[in-house]
């Protein structure tokens, strides 16, 4: 065994030499090859966290969404529908929600008003909500509450916004905040509360107002509400009532809890625009690299084998050399790359995919994505990139390799 | 020292790297709990549906209540054209319907 890794040892050594004297070709090779990893790896770990955040988080949103729908439109919900719905055997609660967009062509962003449900039937699982930062600006500590939230404390004229709205409008708490009505009047509003920076990812453009304001501000009237939520007692018949709705209200549009989750699980699907870009271009380049190797040995590297056979390197050992050859490139790409991308989306806050994320929007969430690794996606790239990769450097030199050394010196072509 | 050594060690210190990172992803996981506990309460009690990841239309900001009919939905031959359409795909409740 000793003897084995000795020889292994030498056969390294020669490898690392030989790689050594084609440095420029092979540093090049290394840093695609890393940079390919790299852009996979990130891929994979940013939508794999954001999927799994976004699974842990919507479990717990509405069971039914009931919307109604006006010529292909989201329309305002009729609030006399509300006691229809309440008369559906399996539905433990029906609550209107009051919702709406504000372009702020100050800011250039579009926010999210919201008036906060009144407080359901149900009790809640914990007597505190710590979504709320004091008006010091320091951050909410999750063991002290510093705001109790169930829509009670927020006053008329009062708001609580939003950290991302916080930012566009480089406002604080006792600020007000000035929206066009759609009456034209100005309606100054004051800003309460900021909600805290830990809950961005769902509520950093969220403006949460009375239902007063908001129906002043927007002019909807109080036999309107923006849509329905439907709270099932038995989650096995959330179908059945979901069908029961459209039965009594057949312009209505109901969306279950499961197919938002799924929604958010092939949310940057690797079938969608942008990824097929990104994964086609890495696979791309990476036949480039099998290809280059598996089509055969550069004239130089021929010549360097059939010196090897001459001097007494068995075809195995030719072999073995190349192995190594493959696995330095593969091993330290996959290493790197791999180190790289977490170090990226964990600790820099995807700083590369930042700007294409943030699209065209003013408002923009700033979130640290909890880190949730798949090690079986780990295992797949690390099967997809070093053992091809490794195996399309042996092909060739075998052919090599068993050739006489004589004609292997002397078909140089260099 | 010799280059194999080197090269053993330089994969061997990358290695243990990763194995931290993974450690670190296993530890923020659990020290994550309250957080993601918080976020999922501010979900139920404000009766949210979505992430806030693109606020740049209102389909792609709410993209499990976008209209049936996103994102033709300003006029006919409003196609898509925010970036983030290239990020996401249709909710499952538009593309598989029954």
């Amino acid at each position: 065994m000793k003897e084995w890794i000795e020889k292994q040892s030498y056969i390294i050594d020669f490898t690392l030499s030989s790689l050594l004297r084609r440095k420029v070709k092979n540093f090049g090779l290394l840093a695609l090859y890393t940079l390919i990893v790299f852009i996979l790896a990130s891929v994979m770990f940013f939508t794999y966290s954001i999927k799994k955040e976004a699974s842990l988080i919507l479990k717990n949103s509405p069971e039914i969404i009931v919307q109604k729908v006006m010529a292909g439109r989201h329309e305002l919900f009729p609030a006399s529908h509300v006691e229809a719905l309440k008369k559906i055997r399996g539905a433990s609660s029906v609550q209107p929600r009051l919702w709406g967009y504000y372009f702020d062509s100050y800011a250039g962003a579009n926010y999210t008003l919201l008036v906060p449900p009144l407080e359901d039937e149900t009790p809640p699982t914990t007597g505190k909500i710590t979504v709320v930062e004091n008006e010091e600006g320091s951050a909410a500590k999750p063991a002290q509450p510093l705001f109790r939230f169930h829509g009670a404390e927020l006053q008329p004229g009062t708001l609580i916004i939003g950290q991302g709205v916080a930012r566009a409008r480089n406002t604080a708490p006792g600020d007000f905040m000035p929206f066009r009505a759609m009456d034209g009047t100005i309606l100054n509003l004051r800003i309460a509360d900021v909600l805290s920076s830990e809950s961005e990812l769902v509520s950093s453009d969220l403006i949460l107002m009375t239902e007063d304001d908001f129906r002043k501000l927007f002019g909807i009237g109080k036999e309107f509400v923006t849509d329905v939520t439907v709270a099932v007692s038995n989650a096995r018949e959330v179908t059945t009532v979901a069908a029961k709705i459209v039965k009594i209200l057949p312009d209505s549009r109901p969306i279950v809890r499961d197919e938002i989750l799924r929604t958010y699980d092939s949310i940057f699907n690797w079938r969608g625009g942008m990824m097929i870009v990104i994964f086609s271009a890495a696979v791309l380049a990476f036949v480039i690299f099998a290809w280059d190797k598996a089509s055969g040995l550069s004239a130089g590297e021929r010549r360097e084998i059939g010196i090897l056979k001459a001097v007494g390197w068995e075809t195995s050992d030719v072999i073995q050399m190349k192995f190594w050859e493959g696995a330095v490139i593969s091993l330290t790409a996959f290493f790197s790359g791999v180190i790289l991308a977490y170090i990226h989306v964990f600790f820099t806050g995807s700083m590369v995919f930042e700007p294409a994320l943030k699209g065209w929007s003013n408002l923009y969430p700033h979130f640290a994505l909890k880190p949730f690794v798949s090690l079986e996606q780990l295992t797949t790239l690390f099967i997809l990139t070093v053992v091809p990769y490794t195996v399309a450097t042996i092909v060739p030199t075998w052919r090599a390799a068993t050739i006489d050394p004589d004609s292997a010196m002397r078909n140089t072509g260099e | 020292m010799r280059k194999s050594t080197l090269f053993l060690w330089s994969i061997l210190v990358q290695a243990i790297v990763l194995g931290l990172l993974l450690a670190h992803a296993a530890v923020s996981e659990n020290a994550s709990q309250g957080s993601l506990a918080e976020k999922a309460e501010l979900v139920k009690t404000l009766k949210l549906t979505d992430l806030c990841l693109f606020t740049e239309a209102r389909y792609t900001r709410h993209l499990s209540q976008a209209d049936l009919n996103t994102p033709f939905q300003d006029h006919p031959l409003s196609l898509e054209h925010f970036p983030s359409g290239s990020f996401t795909q249709p909710p499952p409740g538009i593309t598989q319907r029954p």
